[in-house]
């Protein structure tokens, strides 16, 4: 008899322990008990999110991939696989080990899939700076990064970082990974043929990271706990050469199936790995490499060690496969059998101490859990615009938002980061968003990833569209298509009908938006529980999208290129601060609603965008984002160290607040620069496509000037902008 | 003329080597395996950059230990022109077959971005193509670039003239300003006594197509095949 303490110890409730005597008609023993736990999780189970998880869209102009670890999409003979996922415990505990097993594990999920990892981006949130241990957090996370991808020889090419109080406490770690194939090397994370042989390849298993998913990643922090047991410890060498085994082993044809042995360990693999197979798996678990003595085939079963794959290989092919990982000197075992019982039966030292129909592991209850509108919402969403003075100096608040950890220059991070290694960076990173090309061919890949929370916190439904429509603004920018979308779904306790309703109507948001742009949601991953002992975290639906570029040499950045260019403006200005940055970082409010969204007119926007960057007529583009239409502008001045360009904007629309049209946040706006020549058919194309259409001024000198009438609301020389802006604050 | 990659496990530029010799100089290229012991046909030897053994215990110490490290050393004694490019470099170094050793970046920091390097000699295998006191752009990509050796071996270094590549400005100074990672006397790339065997922190093979914003590694490999034809 397996005492309640037990079943809680491992995160299970007494519910869902007499659902596992239901399953199995008995009483589990200890290891299928552990193995129940990690399965049955909200990491691995998706048991309280699978509901919502189902409404989103998988159609999208490419052929999509959907259904296994990382999905993706088909553009001609290539499959593009791509996945966000998160390792915010692991990281707010440990920030090094955290970051860089987060960079590992997403990694593995894409190079199990049969294709060569080509890109990495993380989405990073943390607390405020003026604190200590959020800055050790910064600094941690950034190192674990970069000692990770470096090694790996995959580039980092992009991603976000914000700052806000609502991390502090429980910092975000979001790490996104491109692989590209032939699409005809794409495998399956399966097990199946009788006889099959299942190959246990990498690292070797030991007492790290148990209860990683269960444990650490379906619970909130509680104050003066150690959790430091459950964080893993990354080794990016065995990685690599895990890497160069795997495609060559896949390159034999005797591989049936790979899965990364991630969240759940060998469980997870087998489970899933047979159950996608309909097959059974007969393990041994004394053949287990392991590098603790005296492991519990619980320990094993449940142990989150990095750097290990599980193979099903074709009988009689063991030897071949064994002898390519071997000459990257790693391990690997022959482990188990595929059966043709549908069952998991594990033994260990010639006993049976596990057997479980895979489907029993696999399909978690699925909770329907109750949500309502939080009432503080009520009150925050009211602003009274007329009871926030408007600015005096205007050139102050934009030094000011310029030089926030939030929207000033991140070069410090991303300089530590190999962000050209594989030679297919066309874009750096420090531009809407970064581009590789795909050798080979004529195209290339746009990524970025985005979410502004504070927009989700206090409109969780608007807010997540937005993060849809910037993410895509952002592809459109760089010369590219929108194609495909990854979430990586932020949020607080699932249990609190509040949090719920925020993610339920995240969820909700990202569908219509995603509807709307035909946009597939091909892979993703929902992290609950990231509280504080004080408080949730605002809604953080990170977007990770990926965008089509059909010409690489067509594609575009945001800095301005030449003296004399026209600036044009793609969009307008409402009369709206809610939620904005300079409401934050110059009115200390945290208030309002998100900023409006037409969809239509967002997508008249970029399609006007995309157009005329296609017809090589634009010199420069840059979406409006925090910090609104003069951080944006300034922006394009100072992005190319090498070669500012000044601006001059006499023609800007001053019928509403003048700290609404400089620093509001509407959407739907991009600022383009191009020659005077190109201007007509720009126009054209705007008019056409219902786009507005303004210009507002040109580059020219050192200083960006805006005039309101004559009046000259910034005067602020390029020097003294881009010193407040590169000047890190960290 | 044909170029030999090695590869070692955690190499990661070897790929972007092998491309750029074969896709856009149209030259041979093959990998030579790191277990390999002996080299056969190949003109050039490139050791690329990565993180051989993960860069444990210390940049390029364990891969000098790899059995095709012999061939090398015998491969170079007897005039065969090697280059090695960043983590190559550090193996280069770490194996004796150039002077000096190489410390963490002065910031601590990895550090990946373009930066110029001002030729100091052109008149070398890997050179020969490029004008006196000719500015290359191209990026780097370390954590341990910082060139040190002791007065004498830089008397030494001086005096023979083994100092190819030092960083500089745009505009070809060369002060601290310029210096990316601590670098002895801005030194981004030596040469031996002998003149066959380069030691590099920038990476050439990343700077040879416009699209990514440089084609000055160009003028090394040129160099290189330009030198190789005559002496054939």
């Amino acid at each position: 008899m397996i005492k309640p303490k037990v079943y809680h110890t491992l995160g299970l409730n007494d519910r869902e322990y007499s659902n596992i005597i239901d399953v199995l008609g008995r009483e589990p023993s200890i290891t299928e008990l552990a193995m129940f736990s990690v399965e049955w999780s909200e990491h691995c189970g998706y048991t309280c999110s699978r509901k919502w998880l189902k409404i989103l869209p998988k159609k999208g102009k490419y052929k999509s991939l959907i259904g296994e670890d990382a999905g993706g999409i088909i553009v001609g003979d290539l499959a593009i696989i791509f996945k966000m996922e998160s390792h915010n415990h692991p990281s707010q505990i440990e920030p090094k080990q955290g970051a860089a097993t987060g960079v590992g594990g997403i990694i593995r999920d894409i190079f199990t899939a049969g294709t060569r990892p080509i890109a990495l981006l993380n989405s990073l949130r943390f607390g405020e700076l003026s604190k200590s241990y959020n800055r050790y957090l910064l600094k941690g996370v950034v190192d674990g990064i970069q000692f990770y991808g470096n090694c790996l020889g995959v580039p980092t090419i992009g991603g976000d970082i914000y700052f806000d109080k609502t991390y502090n406490g429980n910092c975000l770690v979001n790490a996104m990974s491109i692989g590209v194939s032939k699409r005809d090397m794409l495998t399956k994370a399966q097990a199946a043929g009788i006889g099959n042989a299942i190959i246990y390849a990498g690292a070797s298993t030991g007492r790290d990271g148990i209860g990683g998913c269960s444990i650490l990643a379906s619970k909130e922090f509680k104050e003066n706990e150690e959790k430091r047991p459950a964080v893993q410890i990354g080794d990016p060498f065995t990685e690599k050469c895990l890497i160069e085994a795997t495609l060559e082993a896949l390159a034999t044809g005797y591989i049936v199936g790979i899965k990364d042995m991630g969240a759940a360990g060998l469980t997870c693999c087998t489970s899933e790995m047979a159950y996608a197979g309909r097959s059974g798996i007969e393990l041994d678990l004394t053949s287990v490499p392991r590098k603790d003595e005296g492991m519990e085939a619980w320990e094993l079963m449940m142990s989150e060690s990095q750097e290990r794959i599980l193979l099903c290989v074709k009988k009689g092919k063991e030897k071949k496969i064994q002898d390519i990982f071997l000459k990257w000197d790693l391990q690997a075992a022959v482990i188990g059998r595929v059966t043709g019982d549908k069952k998991l039966r594990i033994s260990d030292n010639g006993k049976v101490v596990a057997e479980i129909e895979a489907s029993a592991l696999t399909n978690a209850p699925v909770y329907d859990m109750p949500h309502k509108k939080p009432e503080y919402l009520y009150s925050l969403n009211k602003l009274h615009l007329k009871e926030i003075p408007l600015p005096k100096d205007c050139n102050n608040v934009l030094l000011k938002l310029l030089s926030t950890p939030s929207i000033c220059s991140k070069q410090w991070v991303y300089e530590q980061y190999d962000h050209m290694v594989q030679t297919n960076t066309v874009t750096l990173p420090g531009s809407d968003s970064a581009v590789v090309r795909l050798k080979g061919t004529n195209k290339a890949i746009a990524a970025t990833t985005d979410c502004n929370s504070r927009y989700c916190y206090l409109n969780p439904y608007r807010g997540a569209q937005i993060a849809v429509a910037e993410a895509a603004r952002n592809i459109v920018c760089s010369g590219a298509e929108p194609a495909a979308v990854t979430d990586c779904l932020n949020f607080g306790n699932p249990k609190n009908p509040d949090r719920f309703w925020e993610f339920k109507n995240c969820v909700e948001g990202i569908k219509d938006a995603c509807k709307f742009f035909k946009l597939p949601v091909v892979s993703g991953n929902v992290s609950f529980y990231n509280e504080s002992p004080h408080e949730a975290i605002y809604p953080t639906p990170t977007i990770g999208m990926i965008g089509v570029a059909k010409d690489v040499k067509k594609v575009c950045t945001q800095a301005f290129k030449k003296e004399k260019d026209v600036i044009i403006f793609l969009g307008g200005s409402d009369n709206e601060l809610g939620a904005s940055e300079y409401l934050k970082e110059i009115h200390n409010l945290v208030k309002g609603d998100a900023p409006k969204l037409d969809l239509r007119l967002e997508k008249a926007v970029q399609n006007t965008t995309y157009q005329a960057i296609r017809k090589g007529l634009v010199n420069s583009a840059h979406d409006c984002s925090e910090g609104g239409l003069t951080v944006c502008l300034a922006e394009c001045c100072i992005s190319n160290k090498e070669n500012m360009i000044g601006a001059v904007i006499d023609n800007l629309n001053f019928n509403i607040r003048k700290d609404s049209v400089l620093f509001g946040e509407s959407q739907s706006r991009i600022i383009l620069s191009c020659e005077k020549k190109a201007v007509k058919e720009i126009r054209d194309i705007a008019r056409k496509l219902h786009s507005p259409f303004r210009i507002i001024g040109r580059t020219t000198g050192e200083k960006l000037i805006i005039l309101d009438g004559k009046n000259e609301i910034i005067n602020l020389t390029l020097e003294e902008l881009s010193r407040e802006w590169l000047n890190r604050r960290f | 003329m044909r170029f030999g990659i090695v590869v070692f496990p955690g190499s990661n530029c070897d790929q972007d080597c092998f491309y750029a010799v074969k896709d856009i100089l149209n030259k041979e290229v093959k990998y030579l395996w790191h277990k390999e012991k002996y080299i056969s046909d190949c003109d050039c030897i490139v050791l690329p950059g990565g993180f051989s053994y993960g860069d444990y215990l210390r940049a390029g110490a364990i891969a000098k230990f790899s059995p095709i490290m012999d061939s090398i050393r015998k491969f170079a004694q007897k005039g065969g022109v090697v280059i090695g490019i960043c983590n190559g470099f550090q193996i280069l170094l770490e194996s004796g077959l150039l002077p000096g050793a190489m410390l963490r970046n002065d910031n601590m920091h990895f550090i990946c971005k373009y930066v110029y390097t001002r030729i100091e000699d052109n008149d070398t295998i890997f050179t020969n193509l490029c004008k006196k006191k000719q500015v290359l752009k191209m990026p780097i990509a370390h954590n341990e670039g910082n060139y040190y050796i002791d007065n004498k071996g830089y008397e030494k270094l001086v005096a023979n003239k083994q100092i190819v590549f030092r960083y500089c400005s745009k505009e070809g100074f060369t002060d601290d300003k310029c210096n990316p990672n601590g670098t002895l006397d801005n030194i981004a790339g030596i040469i031996n006594k002998q003149g066959n065997v380069l030691g590099m922190m920038p990476h050439p093979e990343r700077s040879v197509e416009p699209l990514l914003g440089s084609t000055d590694g160009l003028f090394i490999f040129n160099s290189i095949i330009k030198w190789a034809r005559k002496k054939i």
